[in-house]
């Protein structure tokens, strides 16, 4: 169920052009004569406007179509998302296994930038951060960087613990023996080993990963428009949502839905990655 | 243990140093000029070169943070034209925007975050132990069912999106509580109360989730340890073996936990005072960092990482304290 809804979210993400094209609508133009201008420009009919032409009705204020912006928002939310998530699984990867595999100084100096980097405030700073950079650059792009620069600690301590309980491991001694050189035994011997925890815990940080997206988006330091997101939909309807209910609901539903898609698939996987685990968490 | 105290300390002493430096770095590269903005329009050359001088943005880099380093421990004095000023320790400067010193600034809005904070930790483990108490227990297999349910659900809610849920449910559609303002607990406690339930609710929900989860698998795990099958043996009452044996040992990973998220609430709450419009030190920061005030920002980011360390340290002590298995070192 939960791995449905993902896959169905994801394809609407990756198609969003082709799905804008078959509605016959874009996310930029305005739609002033939808709107109600005596009520501020709430739209016009029911629903938030919904009708055969614009789906799910049009944006409050512009009157830009809601389903368009909808599914363009998808293809932000998730792209960040898992741009963010696959960034901090590399950086963690490679920071972690340095910290196994590299003797005691190095561990110990890693291990304490692991730590420090696990202290940061991350929602403070990466809403400076954000703040400074200049407009003009591309803003997804850059909020994946900025969400997995502050966020890949959790992997690399992952990372380290498992390494260094592999590194134990007879196999790993064998190659050692046979005169491979650090950076093999961690790429074939090291690495296989990882991929059930790094997975499960990659599972688990897509969904983290949106909701700070959709966080930073609604303090107004993510995606600018015209470009949408879902947090920053959110954002413009904490002043409508007296009057049009509806903008709030249906990016909020959808995000909804989509996290908790993703928190059953990363539940899942961990139930048939982690035996042991599945025993304390059904 | 005083060894472990000091090093904890020169520990978070270097993660501020850290985070400040980084923070005036990242000020000093950015291409926005604040003299700019506080000058306004139609500023001469001659007079943004005055405010720059006055906001300090003139010197370098270094001589800027050497400044703010000697303020923060020393205090220091600020001199526009003939006006001089002195800004005891630990001084973060003034305002850019509002001309007021940022220490007074945050201790101005400290409060509404404590209070928000606070509730919201206080909510989340009455409702997750009390859920996670339930479920653990297994006395009715559809109540497990619906605590599972939630605490999955609750780790795939944005803050804000609970907190405008609540708001069009509560003050739009039923109308039973008005919209959230700030009112001071020394002033009125029940009006303090009645504001700050939205926000707590919407803040404690992601919280309540982590921790109904923890007490349910403790709960599990405790009621399956042999000194529990020894006290049934005694024939002790089924309640007294739950709550003087098992919830003690379910409630052991809690103590330290809520140390760490009371800070981390603190962090989140940004969100929420934003979408409340909760005048406290979140929406301080949010509208610090539109206007380039970098005085705030350095002033918030130092206060929560400042928060986060302590917090950090004081879960370290408590596990010491709570479970004689764990040695410092």
């Amino acid at each position: 169920m939960g791995a449905a809804i993902a896959v169905f979210m994801i394809l609407v993400a990756a198609t969003a052009p082709l799905l804008a094209a078959v509605a016959g609508q874009d996310y930029t133009t305005y739609h002033d004569n939808l709107l109600d201008s005596a009520r501020g420009g709430v739209p016009l009919g029911g629903l938030g406007g919904i009708s055969s032409e614009h789906w799910l009705g049009v944006e409050p204020g512009t009157g830009r179509d809601l389903f368009a912006r909808v599914v363009y928002g998808a293809q932000v939310s998730l792209g960040v998302a898992v741009g963010a998530t696959v960034l901090e699984v590399l950086i963690g990867l490679l920071v972690g296994t340095a910290a196994g595999l590299g003797g005691r100084w190095a561990d110990a100096i890693l291990t304490r930038f692991v730590d420090l980097v696990l202290a940061l405030p991350i929602l403070v700073i990466a809403i400076s951060l954000l703040a400074i950079v200049p407009q003009d650059w591309p803003r997804p792009l850059l909020l994946a960087t900025v969400i997995a620069v502050l966020g890949w600690g959790g992997t690399a301590r992952i990372t380290r613990g498992e390494t260094l309980t592999l590194r134990t491991r007879d196999y790993v001694a064998a190659a050692r023996l046979s005169g491979a050189g650090w950076f093999r035994i961690a790429r074939r011997e090291i690495l296989p080993g990882l991929t059930a925890p790094v997975l499960t815990y990659a599972a688990l940080l897509l969904p983290t990963n949106m909701i700070v997206e959709a966080g930073l988006s609604f303090l107004g330091v993510g995606v600018r428009t015209p470009t949408p997101s879902w947090g920053q939909m959110l954002s413009t309807a904490t002043t409508w949502f007296r009057a049009d209910p509806m903008y709030v609901l249906i990016p909020g539903g959808l995000l909804f839905l989509t996290l908790l898609s993703f928190v059953l698939v990363a539940n899942g996987l961990r139930r048939a990655l982690d035996p042991r685990q599945s025993e304390v968490l059904r | 243990m005083i060894g472990y105290l000091v090093r904890r300390l020169g520990g978070a002493v270097l993660v501020l140093f850290g985070l400040s430096l980084l923070l005036y770095g990242l000020f000093y590269l950015a291409p926005s000029d604040p003299a700019i903005l506080t000058c306004g329009k139609g500023c001469t050359p001659e007079r943004l070169a005055e405010v720059r001088h006055a906001m300090g943005v003139d010197e370098s880099i270094w001589a800027q943070y050497q400044h703010f380093l000697t303020g923060l421990v020393a205090g220091r004095d600020y001199s526009s034209g003939t006006l001089t000023r002195h800004c005891p320790a630990p001084c973060l400067g003034y305002s850019f925007e509002t001309d007021q010193p940022v220490t007074k600034l945050l201790l101005d809005r400290l409060p509404v975050s404590a209070s928000l904070a606070f509730g919201a930790e206080v909510l989340s483990l009455v409702a997750g132990i009390g859920a996670g108490l339930l479920a653990g227990l297994r006395r009715y297999r559809w109540l497990d069912r619906i605590v599972n349910g939630l605490v999955l659900a609750g780790y795939a809610v944005p803050v804000f999106l609970v907190g405008l849920l609540l708001l069009l449910l509560f003050c739009v559609q039923l109308q039973w509580l008005p919209f959230p303002t700030y009112v001071p607990l020394t002033t009125d406690p029940l009006a303090w109360a009645q504001n700050l339930l939205l926000p707590w609710v919407a803040l404690a929900v992601i919280q309540t989730a982590a921790y109904a989860r923890l007490t349910r698998a403790g709960i599990q795990e405790t009621l399956a340890e042999d000194h529990i099958r020894t006290a049934r043996a005694y024939g002790l009452p089924e309640s007294r073996i739950v709550w003087r044996r098992a919830l003690r040992g379910a409630l052991l990973p809690l103590v330290t936990l809520t140390a760490i998220d009371l800070a981390a609430i603190m962090t989140s709450a940004v969100l929420t005072e934003t979408m409340f419009g909760l005048p406290g030190v979140g929406q301080l920061l949010v509208g610090a960092v539109n206007q380039i005030d970098l005085p705030v920002v350095v002033g918030v980011t130092l206060l929560t990482g400042l928060l986060i360390v302590a917090a950090n340290a004081i879960a370290d002590l408590l596990y010491a304290a709570v479970d004689p298995r764990v040695e410092l070192r």
